[in-house]
């Protein structure tokens, strides 16, 4: 399994250009209410994680991740 | 009380800010009397119409008109009943026997529009452990298909054969695929490689369904859409198709040989759940399906209206949305939803109608302005549109007022 705190980070850099408004990022930062990511850019950040681990992260997992810790959570979880 | 709406309100905000710019509303247009597949009255004006998707001008033809009266008169208005109750009349039969040969195929099933044939497709053949790989410019209908069903939906690139690769090699091997794709994107009026991805797909071991919306009647040897020109009849498995583009009236399908198929009418919801479609609309899809069978002059007349507006655009100055034109719809890109508004009402007001298309339905937040010819559109016409446009676009300042 991969580190927990380096997936984190990197998703933290993954998603630092997508943060138009400049907030601080912390484990309970939303994607939509916080960040106010649109659907099709967090499709967009969707497919670059999966690239980044090689793994599967299917559209239908999103709704259950609504912050980054989830997200980091999941990744860790299937990037074996 | 929360009240629901509020959900909605910068939305209602940023259109009212619109409006209130001076602009028309772009998204309730009227139109009070319909001249032609090509003309209609707008406000009064009367309008060329390059905005419908009645792409082989099949509306007024008229064995197709004399179909549907027959039927209305002979079957009554409506069913009043589901296609596995008492929906199904003669009428609907036929459409199913016009489409099997206009096709080729061992089945057809006709669902009461495209996006419910979407809907119903996508849902039903892919159930809990398997997987929908679908392009991320799919329309709607297919990713509301994916969120009808229990699938594991991965969105691969759009028209990258690559990323489709990449994505199906990380799916397990025995798991249950099915590789969702569409012949021509109709936002930007692009093709996709069917004949690459179809090959893609089969090598993981996927099925392929094909949306032909906006490719039936004018790609390939008999206007089947852009995978019979692509060459991949024999490995598609299932075809989605509409009756509300080029066959001219609404409703949708699927077309396939696998043996199995015919179960779908027992097992798929936005198939069994809602009433079928009148027997005059069906009656009146088959005569138009059999009429496109037989449609070579249509089709190249369509193709050479296509070629010239592109053209013809590219020359005033137009970005378009590709290189060269790949189907019947010419995107023009525009920089915002200001000036796309703009030029869209000083279009309007020269007696033009196009479709402006804007996030989230355009891929990459773009504002568009789609064109969308008709086999019925003279020559004169697209010499008028031509011109129409260079005034318009002079008349907002968009184009410089000094060229040509």
């Amino acid at each position: 399994m991969s580190d927990r705190t380096q997936v984190y980070d990197r998703i933290v850099e993954l998603i630092q250009p997508l943060n138009k408004k400049g907030i601080a990022l912390a484990e309970t930062t939303t994607f939509a209410n916080d960040l106010e990511l649109d659907s099709l850019t967090v499709m967009d950040l969707v497919a670059a994680i999966e690239d980044e681990w090689d793994i599967v992260l299917p559209l239908n997992m999103l709704p259950e991740l609504e912050n980054i810790g989830q997200l980091a959570d999941a990744v860790a979880k299937l990037a074996k | 009380m929360t009240d629901l709406f509020s959900k909605f309100d910068p939305l209602i905000a940023e259109r009212q800010a619109l409006l209130d710019s001076g602009v028309r509303d772009p998204f309730s247009i009227v139109m009070e009397k319909v001249l032609s597949p090509t003309e209609a009255v707008i406000s009064g004006k009367h309008t060329i119409l390059l905005g419908t998707y009645n792409y082989m001008g099949m509306t007024f033809d008229a064995d197709v008109i004399a179909a549907g009266q027959k039927a209305l008169e002979q079957f009554g208005s409506g069913t009043t009943g589901s296609r596995v109750l008492n929906g199904t009349y003669q009428t609907h039969r036929e459409c199913e026997d016009a489409l099997k040969d206009f096709y080729g195929t061992r089945h057809a099933i006709v669902f009461s529009t495209g996006y419910q044939a979407n809907l119903g497709m996508v849902s039903t053949l892919a159930g809990k452990g398997d997987y929908i790989i679908l392009d991320a410019d799919s329309h709607a209908s297919i990713y509301d298909g994916c969120y009808l069903g229990n699938a594991d939906i991965v969105r691969f690139k759009h028209n990258s054969v690559e990323d489709l690769d990449k994505r199906l090699g990380r799916l397990p091997a025995e798991a249950g695929k099915l590789v969702v794709l569409e012949g021509v994107y109709s936002m930007l009026g692009d093709i996709a490689p069917l004949k690459e991805m179809v090959t893609v797909a089969k090598k993981h071991g996927a099925m392929v369904l094909v949306d032909e919306a906006h490719g039936m009647g004018f790609f390939g040897e008999h206007g089947r859409g852009v995978f019979e020109e692509a060459g991949v009849a024999d490995q598609v498995d299932f075809v989605v198709g509409t009756f509300s583009k080029s066959v001219g009236t609404v409703g949708g399908f699927c077309v396939s040989n696998h043996p199995k198929f015919e179960v779908l009418r027992l097992v798929c919801r936005p198939y069994v759940f809602t009433a079928s479609l009148p027997p005059s609309v069906v009656a009146t899809a088959a005569a138009s399906i059999r009429k496109l069978m037989h449609a070579a002059d249509k089709r190249a007349h369509l193709w050479k209206n296509s070629r010239r507006l592109h053209k013809g655009l590219r020359d005033l100055g137009f970005s378009l949305g590709t290189e060269e034109p790949q189907s019947a719809i010419i995107a023009i890109v525009l920089p915002d939803q200001a000036v796309t508004v703009r030029m869209w009402q000083a279009l309007l007001e020269l007696g033009l109608y196009v479709n402006m298309a804007r996030p989230p339905a355009t891929p990459a937040g773009m504002y568009l302005l789609r064109c969308s010819l008709c086999a019925e559109h003279s020559d004169e016409q697209v010499g008028e549109i031509l011109q129409i446009f260079e005034q318009a676009g002079k008349a907002i300042g968009y184009l410089p007022s000094q060229a040509a």
